[in-house]
């Protein structure tokens, strides 16, 4: 039957998982760094990355990774519901279905499908990596692989929104690659990434875009789009933007607001990033920090001896990640732009936002994976390697109380987005910074983890429902960016990117089982319930009983349009609406004092307002341009004081228009 | 004759009102009672059924800041004397220097023109128009030795006075350790400048351009952005001209939040609105051109008096700086152009009785406070000014809660055209004025003299501010956390991104001066430079990744402690 089920709650709301926050700490030995160093399972995994020959002849049990999570064995729930089955139309040998087209034939059985608006039970079939029908009783060709969903959850697949899989620091990049990472994407549910590409300061957008273009056409597993972050904003930058939109399917950008000397923006810049990318329809993602506070309590904190990790979020208190999403609010609200803030961190900050968008601005948030699932006590942590793994900017927040607070705003709709500002180092390249805070590559783990987290914080506590778990996820970053409804939504003809999610799996997030390539997980010993059994990306099945079959280089771009209607719909009609209108009145005719030209205060500024080559067509006499000039040397420029003040009393006698109107 | 006695008033102070008589002898107040004991022949003031008040103070004045060379209409004579004439007896003037002079000169230059026209008691503010290298040395001689402790830092004015942020927290540091406050324009310049442009290019140049490129977000985005700095600097902020419920909303958020900030609405934002700005009377709409400018949102002056009822705002202002209608005309083609400045050190004291005590959101002696009172103890002339009591200087006002007048140009006591208060109806008014125990104002009659007003100098470090800054200040030490040496394996960083090698050299060298304890080896320094330049720096990918192995073998010290 269609009926939708009654949804289920767990506890009341708000209320918190038990032992969420006890098992944070958890068994390091097991994966210190040097258990690191020797030989372990997965340096052999990596080594079949780096050799690159990925292909179909290789067997599920040799590139698959056995995931070691503990998962509560299907014994436990089979009388409750009965777990996967995939069945395969010619027995087990058609594995992946090497050598026929069969392969991209995929029918989901008895599946609840769950869409941001509703959810219903329907079988679902999957052909050529796309969704070509729904409904019961289908009429699908013989010899199909079936996965018998029995009735649990097929959601649309996660998309990650926020992730730096090639970001330069120091001349070094993560230790994750768009291989490593949308891996570990695929085995977390998320089976899209929007990669950020950074061009250094001083290189062109275009030659660094096509850069981490090929980059990830080689090895991106899972599909993939790219932002192109504003590292500087230089002449001829209009140009390359103008490319990028047009003909390149870039539609967001990133400008900075913190990183002093490098990556910051000025107010005025920022003014006229966000006017020119609004004229072509792009959506303007902000880094917001104040980096001139941020630069300077550096200073102060390496004066008084502090080097650790801790430095690192004493630099940069939440207030300054506050009062910078403020003021990009501000601007953009002037502008009548549509703004994205990214990573938000703090409790003021997402404050901020939800405040904002009372009063009407177009502003959207994207908490992360670590804002959302941890906190920043651990930047005070004994073990330095530990502390180092947690540095991000903005920083996480010092005050347990964050999490929470995000989650909630999150399933209230002030924040809307997830991210996960992916970009681990490893602990050898962390510890550059190992005697001065300020080195420290910046970036935290959250790929693999972003579902997960999010459905134990929010959909386990009862905070929201599976729809709105869908929206957050996956919906609202499709239409955001503009991708919906071919990402974002289990309809006819959407890409068949799909989830059979489970929320009775209870899995421990532990960096001796995930499948980043970092010493370190800021998750570590988190227990999580809800988990995905299957993940099928572009119609294939990469991920199930928690095997990844993958290929490098799998994943295509997907290029994005300018002017999403979920953002520019209501831009374009304020636009009409709040257009500015000056008074016509009569022309002043009274006195006008004499101006002594003294340059040395006001002149240069005004004299360049109101002269742009553009002046307007001047149907009216001037009187300003003919009665004085503002530019140009006078005798008494060295003298400050006026010098003669002279009432010009205009002829034809005073008119009464100075009188009290 | 000196001395003079007040019979029968009832003498209102911040904290209560009492009935008693005062006797005034040598400009100080004597005697405060009953039945008092005093020398025969001498003026005695009938006050039956009038309130006494301790003489207003208005803590922002500019009589003589020029404006592209335009000095204001009403000097420090013509100012002084409105300021008597509606119930203000000390007024504390805005010094502005030209960028490029020193601090201390404009200083003295104001002290000059002031000490030879003021007619009533005055001190001064010290505008910082541009942060240069020996700005310290020049704050600290002002506050050492000319009696000043408060400076005004512009968030506006780009490319003229404005100040980045780092600016600001080097100049809150200064001011902190000064013991002085720190003033705020807040508004954000650099917006301001583009809407300005883009105004002009629609072809916008009337007044009303003024306040539609002053959008009042842009004053609230830049108060609480100055709250964050001066919260990070630990330094008491005070934020002048209030003109927005926006503005006063984040101050209000922030005090609950434990910022020391205060703020100032001033007589326009408190009295008028900015609907004025779209009069069809050019020299109208002009008169009311100010920065921040007054609202267009007509609920604003309600809001701000019921904030400064509340404690929320706690000192009101005038920021009087008027300019006659012709100067004003210099920008009848261009808005950016329109000298700023509105009246309001008259009316000042009329319009906040008829805001908030007619309209019974405050009580008498809230008045006191938020005219006289608050001022006199954040700018640190408390109990000299501001209260009512032995010893304290007679200045002092006879306020009588039944009178009512109109405001009007015809009738105000400056020299412009427009008066932006025209036409509203006061209830309560000074009816005899008292400015060093010389009566000024009796029955409608101004008596001054040019002159006769002193300088009050004014200490650092005042109490009602200071304690608690200095409470933080023990507090907010922070600590780093004390761990074991990192030993682990570092991974070698190539000199190679060129963005990157500068700041971080710059960064990393004060913590290479004391570096905690250089009785280990440091592998840090030793294993690799950041400076000079290497072969293959045009190459930003890693060409090598050389794990170190520490001498000695591994320690535990990354694993769990």
């Amino acid at each position: 039957t269609t009926a939708q089920t009654p949804r289920q709650k767990y506890g009341g709301m708000f209320a918190s998982v038990e032992g969420a926050y006890e098992n944070k700490t958890i068994d390091f030995d097991a994966y210190s760094v040097g258990k690191k160093g020797s030989r372990t399972p997965r340096s052999g995994s990596r080594h079949d990355m780096l050799d690159g020959g990925d292909n179909y002849s290789e067997t599920a049990s040799d590139i698959s990774e056995v995931s070691g999570s503990v998962i509560s064995s299907p014994g436990d729930r089979e009388d409750k519901t009965p777990g996967v089955e995939i069945k395969y139309p010619m027995g087990k040998e058609l594995l992946q279905g090497q050598d026929n087209g069969q392969s991209d034939r995929l029918l989901i059985k008895g599946g609840r499908i769950i869409n941001d608006d509703h959810s219903f039970y329907a079988d679902l079939y999957l052909e050529d990596g796309l969704i070509k029908q729904i409904g019961e009783n289908l009429i699908v060709p013989g010899g199909v692989k079936t996965i018998e969903a029995n009735g649990r959850m097929v959601i649309p697949g996660g998309i990650d929104v926020n992730t730096y899989l090639q970001k330069p620091c120091h001349g070094m990049t993560a230790v994750d690659d768009f291989y490593q990472g949308t891996k570990a994407a695929l085995a977390g549910g998320t089976t899209m990434i929007i990669d950020h590409v950074l061009p250094e300061p001083g290189s062109s957008l275009l030659t660094s875009f096509e850069k981490w273009h090929e980059a990830a056409d080689t090895k991106s597993c899972c599909d993939y789009s790219l932002h192109v972050d504003i590292s500087s904003w230089y002449d001829g930058i209009r140009e390359e933007l103008e490319i990028l939109v047009q003909d390149k399917g870039v539609n967001s950008f990133q400008v900075y607001m913190a990183y002093k000397d490098l990556y910051q923006m000025s107010d005025s810049q920022l003014y006229e990033a966000f006017t020119f990318l609004k004229s072509l329809g792009a959506v303007i993602l902000v880094h917001a920090e104040n980096g001139d506070l941020i630069a300077q309590e550096q200073k102060r904190i390496l004066e008084m001896g502090i080097t650790g990790p801790e430095g690192h979020a004493l630099s940069r208190p939440e207030e300054l990640e506050a009062e910078a999403v403020f003021r990009a609010i501000t601007i953009a609200s002037r502008i009548n732009c549509p703004v994205y803030i990214t990573k938000v961190m703090s409790k003021s900050a997402a404050d901020i936002i939800a405040l904002a968008r009372k009063k009407g601005p177009l502003v959207f948030g994207e908490p992360i994976t670590a804002s959302l699932g941890t906190d920043g006590t651990h930047y005070w942590s004994k073990n330095w390697a530990k502390a180092a793994a947690f540095v991000t900017s903005p920083p996480l927040s010092p005050d347990p109380t964050t999490p929470d607070h995000l989650n909630s705003l999150l399933a209230c709709g002030d924040l809307q987005v997830t991210g996960s500002g992916h970009c681990p180092y490893s602990t050898a390249q962390k510890a550059i910074g190992k005697d001065n805070f300020t080195m420290i590559p910046e970036g935290v783990n959250g790929i693999e983890e972003r579902m997960t987290v999010v459905w134990d914080k929010a959909v386990a506590t009862g905070k929201m429902d599976e729809s709105q778990f869908v929206a957050v996820t996956s919906t609202n970053a499709a239409k955001i960016f503009n991708l919906y409804p071919r990402k974002g939504r289990i309809a006819v003809g959407s890409d068949a990117d799909v989830v059979i999610w489970d929320p009775d799996k209870v899995k421990t997030i532990t960096a001796k089982s995930h499948k980043s390539a970092v010493e370190y997980n800021i998750f570590e010993g988190m227990e999580c319930h809800g988990a995905p059994l299957v993940v099928i990306s572009q119609g294939k099945i990469v991920f199930e009983d928690g095997n990844l079959h993958v290929n490098k280089g799998m994943g295509r771009f997907i290029p994005r349009k300018p002017f999403p209607e979920y953002l520019y719909q209501r831009i374009k009609i304020r636009n009409k609406v709040g257009g500015l209108q000056g008074v016509s009145r009569g022309m002043y005719d009274g006195p006008v004092y004499e101006i002594p030209a003294t340059p040395k205060y006001a002149t240069p500024a005004p004299s360049t307002k109101c002269s742009p080559a553009k002046n307007q067509p001047p149907p009216i006499r001037n009187l300003h341009q003919s009665n004085f000039s503002l530019s140009g040397a006078q005798i008494d420029d060295n003298n400050p004081r006026r010098t003669g003040h002279r009432i010009v009393a205009p002829p034809g006698g005073r008119s009464n228009i100075t009188s009290l109107g | 004759s000196d001395q003079l006695l007040i019979k029968g008033g009832k003498i209102v102070n911040d904290d209560q009102s009492f009935y008693a008589d005062i006797y005034v002898e040598d400009g100080l107040i004597r005697q405060i009672g009953e039945n008092l004991t005093v020398p025969g022949d001498m003026k005695t003031i009938d006050a039956y059924g009038q309130l006494v008040l301790p003489g207003g103070i208005d803590v922002h004045t500019r009589l003589q800041t020029p404006v592209m060379g335009l000095s204001p209409a009403d000097d420090f004579y013509q100012g002084t004397r409105a300021a008597l004439a509606g119930g203000t007896t000390m007024i504390i003037d805005h010094v502005c220097p030209d960028a490029g002079t020193s601090l201390v000169a404009a200083y003295e230059r104001w002290r000059g023109s002031a000490g030879g026209q003021a007619c009533c008691d005055y001190s001064l503010h010290v505008d910082i128009p541009r942060w240069h290298e020996s700005l310290r040395e020049e704050l600290e001689a002002l506050v050492k030795d000319k009696g000043v402790n408060s400076f005004l830092v512009f968030m506006a004015y780009k490319d003229k006075l404005q100040c980045t942020d780092a600016q600001m927290y080097e100049i809150f540091c200064i001011i902190r350790d000064l013991g002085a406050i720190a003033q705020v324009h807040a508004e954000n310049g650099d917006i301001i400048d583009e809407e300005q442009k883009r105004l002009l290019e629609l072809g916008i140049t009337g007044p009303e351009g003024h306040v539609l490129s002053r959008p009042e977000e842009v004053e609230a985005e830049a108060v609480y952005r100055a709250i964050t700095i001066a919260k990070q600097a630990n330094c008491p902020l005070y934020v002048t001209k209030v003109m927005s419920k926006g503005a006063a909303d984040v101050l209000a958020q922030a005090k609950r939040k434990g910022t020391v900030v205060y703020g100032e609405p001033i007589t326009a934002s408190l009295g008028t609105d900015g609907s004025h700005y779209w009069s069809k009377n050019w020299a109208k709409a002009a008169a009311f051109v100010t920065s921040p400018p007054i609202s267009p949102d007509p609920s604003t002056p309600e809001h701000l008096s019921s904030l400064l009822s509340c404690g929320d705002l706690q000192v009101a202002g005038s920021a009087h700086c008027t300019f006659t209608t012709a100067q004003k005309a210099v920008g009848k083609d261009n808005f950016t152009l329109i000298p700023e400045g509105t009246n309001g050190i008259e009316e000042r004291m009329s319009i906040i009785w008829e805001k908030c005590v007619v309209s019974g959101k405050m009580d008498e002696n809230g008045f006191v406070a938020v005219t006289s009172t608050n001022a006199a103890k954040i700018f640190n002339c408390y109990p000299r000014k501001g209260r009512i009591a032995l010893g304290a200087d007679a200045d002092l006002v006879l306020w009588n809660p039944k009178a009512t007048r109109i405001i009007s140009a015809k009738t105000h006591n400056l020299n412009v055209e427009y008066n932006i208060f025209e036409g509203t109806e006061c209830h309560g008014a000074p009816t005899v004025v008292i400015s060093q125990g010389r009566v000024v104002l009796e029955d409608g009659n101004l008596c001054v003299t040019q002159g006769s007003g002193r300088f009050i100098p004014r200490k650092t470090f005042p109490d009602f501010v200071y304690k608690r800054i200095k409470a933080r200040n023990r507090l907010a030490e922070i600590h780093g956390v004390p761990r074991g040496l990192y030993d682990g394996p570092v991974h070698e960083v190539l000199t190679s991104t060129r963005a990157m090698a500068p700041t971080s050299a710059a960064r990393i060298a004060p913590c290479a001066g004391k570096a905690p304890a250089p009785a280990v080896r440091n592998l840090h320094q030793s294993g690799f430079s950041l400076s000079g330049s290497q072969a293959d720096d045009h190459i930003a990918r890693r060409t090598a990744q050389k794990i170190m192995a520490p001498p000695g073998g591994r320690s535990n010290i990354t694993s769990l402690s």
